[in-house]
């Protein structure tokens, strides 16, 4: 049995006590802040086509780019990717079912040890695709949904999406798949949802992993009015704390500075844990961060992917200890680490100071000062519908 | 995994997975499991397992040492030997916590 | 929890800690990573 044989995750052992998880221990977490010889697991984006225009999407998907990897590229970076041991991908785009090779590269990651863990819309999970996901070998799958009910869904992520997404947990049931997860991005209009959520998971078998609105991407322009209340985040805390079985990515590492830490790391991981590959390659700190200010380099550059990961400036200065800058004087800074660098970059904040949402309120008294026309935006919009300008709106 | 009678247990290896139930004994023959995957890193090693999606840190280049050595050695004891002594009870305790949580295993 | 009623207080952090409680645990030398892909599962 080789580790190349990679298993669909055991049914679990009855009766024996369970093990929580718990909070990364200091020494954990100052041992990945320095960066890994190479990311445990990283995000890549196949493509930029999807078959959803949702509001918030944070790469500004619909259209595919010219420039996207073809077939063979994939498969020279699913070898890079072995050679330097990634566990894992988390595959996502845009759609990336759209691809018409998408089991063909599925398949020959798998097959090279490479486990893949994908995001998808599941608009396009029929009974014969989830069939064939159900005869592949560690291929774990995530549904995304963000609403409970069509109505509260509909104004994110289309009319109908709702009804495909359940559809296609039908289908992934239908074939035996075993246990996918359904994935909720958490805003002012679905965060009254939580329990209904879990509910909807649980009658499938699945778990529910919840995460973070960013502004990022098209989640730029209605940010403001979608991310949840001060109010609403101090209540997710509290429901996330009692519910220690629901998966958050370590999305929400930024409510920490409440004083109760969620389990998992509790740090940003970007260039030191994990990272984005692109749809035509290029390197990123993570999804949310798709601007030039974030970019470490190209997969197909000399090199490849392991000397970006290695030696690019961005990640080493993003290995480098962080500097507080604003928060020095606020005694919670070791605990939130000052937030989330997407968080910030795109609603204008500097990058040492606090997250939009930091819930002592200093991120709101900082976002007043900010020139709402002057915001960076994403490198490239592959939106179907042109975004206006900002200083339209 | 199989046709679900009703609702299939979702797989909580992320969140509350369970111990393997396994007690660990130094005169024992052990192995890595085989669905893990050690990676060396500047701290001594991660550790994944591609069966239950878990991952574990490994602190300390002896204790990897000693994991590695496992497959080969007449009994756990016997691998470790190798580390010194004022260390060995940390060693152990951290195999013991690597049998409970199904990385490594009896062979 | 369903439908909180809202209001408009900046929410006040539960404790005056500085750092979040550590687990009370053994100084193992091997520790449990939670990871769930980070942000990269979006």
């Amino acid at each position: 049995m080789s580790i190349t044989d990679l298993a669909r995750p055991t049914a679990a052992v009855a009766a024996a006590p369970t093990l929580a998880p718990t909070p990364a221990s200091a020494s954990l977490q100052q041992e990945l802040l320095r960066g890994l010889d190479a990311p445990i697991c990283l995000t890549w984006e196949w493509t930029y086509a999807c078959n959803l225009q949702c509001v918030h999407c944070l790469s500004s998907s619909g259209r595919r780019d010219p420039r996207e990897l073809d077939t063979a590229q994939l498969r020279a970076v699913v070898d890079q990717l072995a050679d330097l041991q990634v566990f894992y991908v988390n595959v996502g785009g845009g759609e990336p079912m759209t691809r018409p090779d998408f089991f063909e590269v599925l398949e020959y990651s798998v097959d090279h040890g490479v486990g893949v863990k994908f995001s998808t819309n599941g608009g396009m999970i029929d009974a014969a695709k989830a069939r064939r996901l159900a005869d592949l070998d560690y291929v774990d799958i995530q549904i995304s949904l963000d609403g409970a009910d069509a109505m509260t869904n509909a104004p994110v992520r289309g009319l109908g999406s709702y009804d495909r997404a359940r559809r296609a947990m039908g289908h992934l049931a239908d074939a035996g798949f075993g246990a996918f997860k359904l994935s909720v991005v958490v805003t002012r209009h679905n965060v009254g949802q939580l329990d209904s959520f879990a509910t909807l998971a649980a009658d499938h078998g699945a778990e529910l992993r919840v995460t973070r609105l960013r502004p990022s991407g098209r989640g730029q322009d209605s940010w403001s009015q979608l991310h949840p209340t001060a109010a609403q985040q101090r209540d997710l805390h509290g429901w996330l704390l009692a519910r220690p079985d629901v998966l958050t990515g370590d999305s929400f590492f930024h409510l920490a500075a409440y004083g109760q830490a969620l389990p998992g790391l509790n740090l940003c991981g970007a260039g030191r844990v994990v990272c984005l590959i692109d749809p035509v390659g290029d390197v990123y700190a993570c999804p949310f961060a798709l601007h030039e200010h974030f970019r470490a380099g190209n997969v197909l550059d000399d090199g490849g992917f392991a000397r970006v990961w290695r030696s690019s400036d961005l990640f080493t200065e993003l290995r480098e200890p962080d500097n507080p800058g604003a928060c020095t004087s606020c005694g919670h800074y070791d605990a939130c680490q000052g937030g989330c660098m997407a968080a910030k970059f795109f609603t204008g904040l500097p990058l040492d100071g606090p997250d939009p949402e930091c819930v002592l309120g200093h991120g709101e008294a900082a976002l007043s000062g900010v020139d709402a026309t002057a915001l960076p935006i994403i490198d490239n919009d592959h939106s179907k519908r042109r975004r206006l300008p900002l200083s339209i709106r | 995994m199989g046709a679900p009678d009703g609702a299939p247990t979702p797989s909580p290896a992320h969140a509350l997975a369970r111990p393997s139930g396994t007690s660990f004994d130094p005169a024992l023959p052990y192995r890595l499991h085989p669905k893990v995957a050690l990676r060396p890193e500047r701290f001594g090693a991660l550790a994944y397992s591609y069966d239950t999606r878990r991952l574990s840190l490994l602190k300390d280049v002896d204790l990897v040492a000693v994991v590695r050595a496992l497959a080969n050695a007449p009994s756990a004891g016997d691998a470790l030997a190798a580390v010194p002594v004022s260390k060995r009870p940390a060693v152990e305790r951290a195999l013991a916590r690597l049998v409970e949580t199904g990385f490594v295993q009896p062979r | 929890m369903d439908s909180p009623a809202p209001t408009t207080d900046i929410a006040q952090p539960v404790t005056d800690a500085g750092a979040p409680a550590e687990p009370i645990v053994e100084d193992l030398l091997v520790e449990d990573v939670s990871i769930d892909g980070m942000c990269g599962v979006y």
